[in-house]
């Protein structure tokens, strides 16, 4: 069955005829070009396909594009203004926290979403906020780094 | 040595096209009217395919193509990412078939569609009707090489891919002068790479009639050879294209899906189909990493001297040989630069059976054999009540040791100083003292590893690296490599070395990151830890070329010498007045535009190195073992290289956070498992494949010890590969320090170690302390 949904996806105004099958990462990627969400196993599993909903992280892949529906979608793609990196992408390179660059997008989304919150979090509970992110590549060393680097640089602008 | 670059953590080139999502992988390329490709596999472990009937799959609407084995050539090739051998003899083993008519796995795959969409595509797999004759199956290697076991292959009598051993002095004789003879037996379990981009390839036909495939590889010169060859086309004929890869640590460097992605192109017309594997497919049908059984059998004195050793090794390598006998003589030849043995013995088999293949994985072979080797030194220092560390020390090798069978010498050996800084960097005389007589159910406990790896495969194999540089007229430099950036930053080392011997800043230097075989230079790709050392001085090369040609056009202009101008920051310098005489610009401008003398400065050069240079390291670890639930912790963790220069620390860094996390991951937590009864994974996905969390993964902690290394560029070795080797062996000498009970098997997961202390009477010991 087709549905027509209205979402806006990185603050631009869409409406794509879907599939009320189809999941939003499938919407995001092979409809809408938004390459830079990206698959690792397509069940909720790895977090590659986070995009934030209304600000939350969500497993795209197992969020059905018609729920999308009316809902304001970011992709790693709407995180940098005017060709500038966010404080959380700036973290993430100069921390050296991406190889392979294949889990990036999703833990950019994560952090940003941390740093948005304008909470609090100890070293332990970043970790366990980032945890539903797979990487096989840095051992999260650096990506730890770097989040806890925004979330510092952020306080520190805020106060 | 002074640099400007080399050894400054440069931040690497494709860190902003990762971050913001432009960078591309070989699904984010999407074609007009591309098809998807999908695969049927055999639900039997072993299986002759005894009739096909397509013709309902072939009729459902949206279908563009339903073939198998029947409607391919009958070539069978060898898939692994090594160079081509001219010597029939020296190749890898000829057993695959793009698709199979003989099922050797659970999940081999038989039959292939092309559809529309995925979804008319599922369907269609399920309308194809096949017909097997199953047959009895093995798992184990020693199952399968009993007589009257099921052959996978015909001509390999016992299901013995190789039995090709190697020794040197007379290991028997050892056994007989020695004042003990001490054995151990040792496992390991099998591991996916678990890369976090899928497995996947698409491929079309061009207006030339040539077949395209774009591919995520490590391989992609030897990505072509095999496509055209399984295929049967002239090897022209084939172009592969490699984006931006999401990790491949080894896997990749086997020729898994391009074949038959090309295979789908061409039977639906040409037309671009994708092929790319589910997660759960990733895992049965990709390649693991061997297990391996291995008897040490060694001559050894009271005083710890280490005369001889024999070695005894079984490789699991699954349905098909893939790299096969390779990653057990990869193994064999590792700890002989390490540790000086008077003789050694080493007698490895690499078995058939119907278990998915078994490939390369990031240090092919060498976490085994030391996982073994590391821990029955650590059993034999217990035995003569050495120190495991003086006992190590006693028997290390020395600068200029000479391999007996590979004649590489050792020219830079770091690791007296590696034992040294590890020991200092986690307190191990203080921890030592500390964690004596613990009788608690938490324990605490110290253990350490050593190891040895090589920087590429000389002398076993040709190492042929290509570079090109060419010079803009702004005096920028592009560079093109054939090794590929798989997410170890390779790209940014290259670059490194180019901006280093061209005195530019790192800014002027531009990779091409994508390698396309049909313009890249030839060079067989990203293993073996061969980038940094290997093409590393094929980039050297080829930017000292490029330099001497900058000084000579600089020299028409200026009237100095060559000899007499530098390069330094895109200004030519006279070296001896420090002066600048004209500009980086000027000169290439010259070069692009001069009426009488122009002609664009260039290098296209490869370099074949017949050199290797062992690269050496240590692992410390301290453990929290919980006696009552089994769970081994890690307290503190350092992993201390040799790998010479570090050409970039934070790259280099993040290299050894990653290696290790994997170590620690086979050491605690990951195994495939598969059912006895019928050989079907258990858990391949990753759920249920227990691949580390960022909260099972303690801090790791990486320190170097810079030797310097004539034969790399700027005195560096390999790095890539080496921290997954030795955090395994550590993690279980600690636990036999916190509890004196020794596993002689990895993963320590807690139900094993829970009923292994519950053996050893820990469990009992501690109740009794508690009345
Ligand atoms: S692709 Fe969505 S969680 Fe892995
Ligand atoms: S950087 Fe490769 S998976 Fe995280």
């Amino acid at each position: 069955m087709q549905k027509r949904i209205a979402l806006k996806v990185n603050g631009r105004p869409v409406q794509i005829e879907i599939d009320i099958r189809e999941s939003l990462l499938d919407v995001l990627r092979d409809r809408l070009q938004f390459t830079g969400v990206k698959q690792g196993c397509s069940v909720g599993e790895c977090g590659a396909c986070t995009v934030l909903i209304d600000g939350v992280p969500v497993n795209s892949c197992i969020y059905l594009a018609a729920w999308a529906d009316g809902k304001s979608v970011t992709t790693v793609e709407g995180i940098a203004q005017d060709g500038r990196l966010s404080p959380v992408q700036e973290a993430f390179v100069e921390e050296g926290a991406i190889q392979c660059g294949f889990c990036t997008p999703g833990l950019v989304l994560s952090t940003t979403a941390l740093v948005e919150s304008g909470k609090r979090f100890t070293h332990d509970e970043v970790r366990r906020e980032l945890s539903g992110h797979l990487c096989r590549c840095t051992g999260y060393q650096k990506i730890i780094d770097a989040a806890e680097r925004a979330l510092r640089e952020a306080e520190a602008a805020s106060e | 040595m002074d640099h400007n670059i080399v050894g400054k953590s440069v931040t690497r080139l494709d860190a902003v096209a990762k971050v913001t999502g432009k960078a591309k992988y070989t699904d984010d390329f999407f074609e007009r009217d591309m098809l998807v490709g999908k695969v049927l596999r055999s639900p039997h472990a072993h299986a002759v395919v005894k009739s096909v009937d397509l013709s309902r799959a072939r009729a459902l609407p949206g279908v563009a193509a339903v073939f198998t084995a029947l409607d391919l050539p009958k070539i069978k090739f060898a898939t692994a990412g090594h160079p081509w051998s001219l010597d029939p003899g020296h190749r890898d083993v000829e057993d695959r078939l793009i698709l199979t008519d003989k099922a050797r796995f659970v999940g081999d795959a038989v039959a292939a569609v092309v559809a529309e969409d995925a979804l008319t595509a599922e369907k269609a797999l399920r309308l194809i009707d096949i017909e097997y004759e199953v047959l009895p199956h093995v798992l184990t290697a020693e199952d399968a090489m009993k007589e009257g076991a099921p052959l996978l292959h015909e001509n390999r009598p016992g299901n013995v891919v190789s039995s090709f051993g190697v020794q040197f002095g007379d290991v028997e004789a050892e056994f007989g002068r020695a004042d003990h003879v001490i054995e151990g037996d040792y496992e390991t379990s099998v591991v996916q790479h678990c890369h976090i981009e899928s497995m996947s390839a698409f491929a079309y036909v061009d207006a030339d009639g040539r077949v395209v495939v774009n591919s995520s590889t490590q391989i992609p010169h030897i990505v072509r050879r095999i496509v055209a060859q399984a295929l049967g086309l002239p090897w022209g004929r084939v172009q592969v294209i490699k984006p931006y890869i999401g990790g491949g640590f080894g896997n990749k460097q086997d020729v898994v899906v391009e074949p038959l992605a090309a295979a789908m192109s061409l039977a639906a017309g040409g037309r671009p189909v994708r092929y790319c594997m589910t997660r759960e497919e990733v895992f049965i049908d990709t390649r693991t990493r061997h297990a391996m059984k291995l008897h040490l059998k060694t001559a050894v004195d009271a005083d710890g001297t280490l005369r001889g050793i024999h070695v005894q090794l079984l490789s699991n390598t699954g349905a098909y040989a893939s790299h096969g006998h390779s990653i057990a003589m990869s193994a064999g030849g590792k700890f002989r630069p390490l540790y000086d043995f008077a003789s050694v013995k080493f007698e490895p088999k690499t078995v058939y059976t119907n278990l998915p293949v078994a490939g390369a994985m990031r240090g092919y072979g060498t976490p085994q054999i030391f996982f073994a080797l590391e821990s029955h030194l650590d059993d034999i220092a217990r035995r003569l009540g050495i120190d495991p560390i003086e006992l190590r020390r006693k028997n290390l090798i020395k600068v200029g040791h000479q391999d007996p069978l590979t004649k590489n010498v050792v020219r830079s050996f770091g690791i007296p100083q590696c034992i040294e800084k590890g020991m200092e960097l986690i307190r191990w005389d203080e921890k030592r003292r500390a964690h004596l007589d613990q009788k608690g159910p938490r324990r605490r406990g110290l253990g350490m590893a050593l190891f040895a790896y090589a920087s590429g495969t000389h002398p076993v194999a040709l190492e042929l690296a290509g570079a090109r540089i060419v010079m803009n007229q702004d005096g920028s430099v592009t560079l093109q490599v054939g090794a590929t950036e798989i997410g170890q930053g390779s790209d940014t080392v290259f670059a490194q070395i180019t901006a280093e011997v061209l005195g530019l800043p790192i800014g002027m230097v531009h990779v091409v990151t994508t390698q396309d075989t049909d313009i890249t230079p030839f060079d067989s790709g990203a293993y073996a830890s061969r980038q940094t050392f290997v093409t590393g001085i094929a980039v050297r090369k080829a930017a000292m070329e490029v330099r001497d040609k900058v000084l000579e056009v600089a020299a028409r202009r200026t009237g100095l010498a060559p000899a007499e101008m530098d390069i330094r920051d895109c200004r030519i310098v006279e070296t001896a007045l420090g002066r600048v005489v004209c500009s980086l610009e000027d000169v290439a401008m010259d070069a692009y535009y001069d009426r009488l003398l122009a002609a664009p400065i260039t290098s296209d050069t490869s370099a074949n190195v017949r050199i290797n240079a062992m690269s050496y390291g240590a692992t410390f670890v301290e453990v929290d073992v919980d006696v009552e639930t089994g769970k081994v912790e890690v307290a503190e963790i350092w992993n201390v290289h040799d790998s010479g220069t570090i050409i970039n620390p934070r790259l280099a860094e993040g290299q050894v956070h990653g290696g290790v996390s994997m170590a620690l991951g086979a050491a605690l937590l990951e195994q495939m498992l598969f059912d006895p009864q019928t050989g079907k994974a258990l858990n391949n996905n990753l759920l249920d494949y227990k691949l580390p969390t960022i909260l099972d993964t303690p801090r790791i902690n990486a320190a170097f010890v810079e030797t310097f290394e004539a034969a790399g560029s700027f005195g560096s070795k390999s790095l890539g590969e080496c921290p997954v080797i030795s955090p395994a062996p550590a993690v279980r000498n600690a636990v036999l320090d916190a509890t004196g009970v020794a596993f002689h098997k990895i993963p320590l997961y807690p139900q094993v170690v829970f009923e292994k202390f519950r053996e050893a009477g820990l469990l009992a010991q501690r109740s009794v302390d508690h009345v």
